[in-house]
């Protein structure tokens, strides 16, 4: 029977890993996504799933058995953070490449140097390039859902990309919520069998892998862009199907919180977007049309949608836990780009924070919102030390 | 015959390196999945739309060769498949004694089923003949050359056999293509073993080593014989059999009577010639005589011929 329980976000995510019984697993241990790789050892040793667990010596491994296996024709699961996602990075644009229906957990935290093992979105925006498809969840509940989805999306015969399901290191990971666990049954009825068409087996000896020269090698990837874009609508339809099989709708590419008559929108990612949604609630409240857009789907970027939920609002204000150092806001430039040379052009500014897990209180977001509706703010660092920068 | 390494391949006039990965598809034949490296195989052999390769293959990058083969190994084994095919990687010096060798150690700590393949051809060749880890002391390369200072690559070749025997493993072995029935046996002899095994196989290379491409076979025949690539192999488990049995046996399987001295293998070399040139290099090459003399000591091969 299907129960809600309250428990850790790694115990939810191993759960629903285990109920989308992958063949093999391989997981190399880092903070914070440690929980997940030990309560998935501990489900393999009881004999609660019937799955290999292979104790590799490095990320960069991990990767390279999934790849294995799931060239082999067999469902898989790895998981890290940080510089274990960096290291296993190589192999992702490998896997995104041959098109291998790998699901990735990242429980996502800070990049060294400074090293640093608290939350922020930097490893797997590092990972956006890559041809692969990027969920984020806001809390553990959804972490557990976009993993059953990440699965049937990943193998799709249209879509065939691997999937990366972010969690916020910690505030998800770490944190006992109240979730609801389905059950086997339903999972099964949701997710079938993984049947890939092709794999290797010597009953029918194909290549995998081959070295492309210029003749071929761009064609490649254009394919894996026009796919990936259009892998937009079978993700929707997906998640509706999970909304009836589940009775939960996680919404669309992105959430739409009080957006329709705003005049001024955050957009942000991952578990903040609860606080966000409260201080939402509050200016509200106040008489303040504000809203919030959340984004689920970071990869394939949402553009239309975005585009179509805010090109009537005034103001939008991009709140981002990331950096490409040398230029500024990652997901801000991407939001900017969205309406150039649109029709509607809302005034965008962007603000980066909480970087390394500071702290992320409701009032910094009360002064965002009040700084985007009055000018527009280029890569705005908030919640700043000023006494840690001399000049 | 039909050789599952299908002809057509780019691989070069005399190259060392195919000759070994045709002996060891042939003997291991169809019902065998493949993993390349990222090297020279991988190169000459799947150049899109073409491809060598009768059997499932599949290159993914340079360093995780071992990793992707315990991928496939625990698939099968999962998926009931297992009698379906062995899994083999198969890895330059590079992709097995440098890079690829964390990747190695982990596969075969775990005791995954999969033989793994060095071919040895003692260098980065896909690269342009860049110093490996692998290199023999005294070549000259093109990171390692000969100048003013230096005499080619001043350290010693690693020892990757004795690294991957300290592992416990069944079954490991050095071979070579200028001794094909000894190849061919223990190739059939490493696959009756469940678990990890390794053949480092000698893979003359005519652009690299700067060697007549008509005198490859012959060259890795002279390397056995001078002392330099002593064939042997390293069992642990008697056949069939299951479990730990201590350090595993050496056994020398191509015995050396009559030594040949090494000027008569290195003189053949371009990689080696500063030696010849040089004043400095007549004792460089008493040097390399010496490391055969070690070995012919510890793998029981006679003296030099005079
Ligand atoms: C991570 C990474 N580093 C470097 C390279 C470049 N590279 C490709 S093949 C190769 C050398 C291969 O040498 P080896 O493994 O000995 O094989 P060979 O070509 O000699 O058969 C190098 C350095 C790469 N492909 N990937
Ligand atoms: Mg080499």
């Amino acid at each position: 029977m299907k129960k809600t329980v309250i428990v850790e976000g790694s115990k939810a995510v191993s759960e629903a890993v285990k109920l989308c019984r992958p063949k093999v697993i391989a997981a190399y241990p880092i903070t914070p996504q440690t929980h997940i790789v030990e309560n998935l050892s501990q489900i393999v040793a009881d004999g609660e799933l019937d799955a290999e667990f292979v104790h590799v010596e490095s990320e960069h491994s991990a990767a390279s058995v999934v790849l294995g296996a799931s060239a082999t024709g067999v469902r898989t699961y790895t998981s890290s953070s940080s510089q274990g996602l960096l290291l296993l990075l190589e192999v992702l644009y490998n896997l995104a490449g041959m098109r291998l229906p790998v699901v990735i957990g990242c429980v996502n935290r800070a990049v060294s140097s400074p090293l640093n093992i608290w939350n922020d979105h930097q490893d797997a925006i590092t990972a956006r390039d890559a041809g692969i498809i990027q969920l984020w969840a806001e809390d553990a509940q959804e972490a557990l859902d976009m993993h059953i989805q990440a699965y049937k999306i990943a193998e799709n015969k249209e879509v065939l990309f691997p999937v990366i399901v972010n969690l916020d290191g910690y505030i998800i990971s770490h944190t006992f919520e109240a979730v609801e666990i389905p059950t086997q049954e339903e999972v099964d009825s949701f997710l079938p069998p993984y049947q890939p068409e092709v794999y290797l087996t010597p009953k029918n000896p194909l290549s995998f892998g081959a070295f492309a020269d210029w003749n071929y090698y761009q064609e490649v990837r254009q394919i894996m862009q026009e796919t990936i874009e259009k892998s937009k609508e079978v993700i929707l339809e997906i998640t509706k199907d999970f909304a009836q099989h589940f009775g939960r709708d996680n919404g669309s590419l992105v959430e739409k919180y009080k957006t329709d008559d705003a005049e001024t929108v955050v957009i942000a990612m991952g578990s903040i977007c609860g606080i966000i949604k409260e201080l939402v609630d509050e200016l509200r409240n106040q008489g303040k049309k504000v809203g919030l857009l959340r984004i689920r789907v970071y990869r394939p970027f949402p553009k239309e949608e975005i585009y179509q939920a805010l090109k009537n609002v005034k103001n939008i204000a991009v709140f981002e836990r990331c950096l490409s150092v040398g230029s500024g806001g990652i997901v801000a430039n991407e939001v900017k780009s969205v309406f150039y040379g649109k029709e509607k052009q809302p005034r965008i500014s962007n603000f980066i924070g909480g970087l390394g897990g500071r702290d992320l209180p409701k009032d910094l977001f009360r002064g965002i919102v009040e700084r985007a509706e009055k000018e527009v703010i280029e890569n705005e660092f908030v919640a700043v030390r000023t006494e840690l920068i001399k000049d | 015959m039909k050789h599952l390494f299908a002809s057509g391949h780019t691989a070069c006039v005399g190259c060392g390196e195919v000759l070994p990965v045709i002996m060891v598809v042939d003997t291991i034949g169809p019902n065998a999945i493949y993993v390349s490296a990222t090297g020279c195989i991988e190169v000459f052999s799947s150049r899109y739309p073409e491809s060598a390769w009768e059997v499932p293959w599949i290159h993914s990058l340079f360093e995780n060769a071992a990793a992707v083969a315990s991928g496939i190994a625990s698939a099968l084994k999962i998926s009931g498949r297992k009698n379906e095919a062995k899994v083999v990687a198969l890895a330059g010096d590079g992709g097995t004694a440098d890079i690829g060798l964390q990747a190695l150690s982990g596969m075969l700590e775990r005791g995954d089923d999969v033989l793994f393949v060095c071919f040895d051809n003692e260098a980065y060749m896909n690269t342009g003949i860049q110093r490996s880890g692998s290199t023999p002391f005294a070549a000259a390369t093109t990171t390692s050359p000969a100048g003013k200072l230096w005499l080619g690559k001043m350290q010693r070749k690693k020892n990757v056999p004795a690294i991957v025997a300290a592992h416990n493993v069944p079954y490991v072995a050095t071979a070579s293509p200028g001794y094909y029935a000894d190849l061919k046996n223990k190739v059939k002899k490493a696959l009756t073993f469940e678990g990890p095994k390794y053949i480092q196989i000698l893979s003359p290379c005519p652009l690299g080593w700067r060697s007549d491409p008509a005198m490859s076979v012959e060259i890795a025949k002279l390397a056995v014989q001078c002392g330099l690539y002593p064939l042997y192999e390293i069992v642990t488990r008697s056949e069939n059999q299951s479990g730990f049995r201590g350090n595993g046996e050496l056994r020398v399987t191509i015995k050396v009577e009559k030594r040949k001295p090494v000027e008569e293998y290195l003189k053949l070399q371009g990689r080696f010639r500063h030696l010849f040139d040089k004043p400095e290099g007549k004792a460089v090459i008493q040097e390399i005589q010496t490391i055969a003399d070690e070995n012919a000591e510890k793998y029981g091969y006679g003296e030099v011929a005079k």
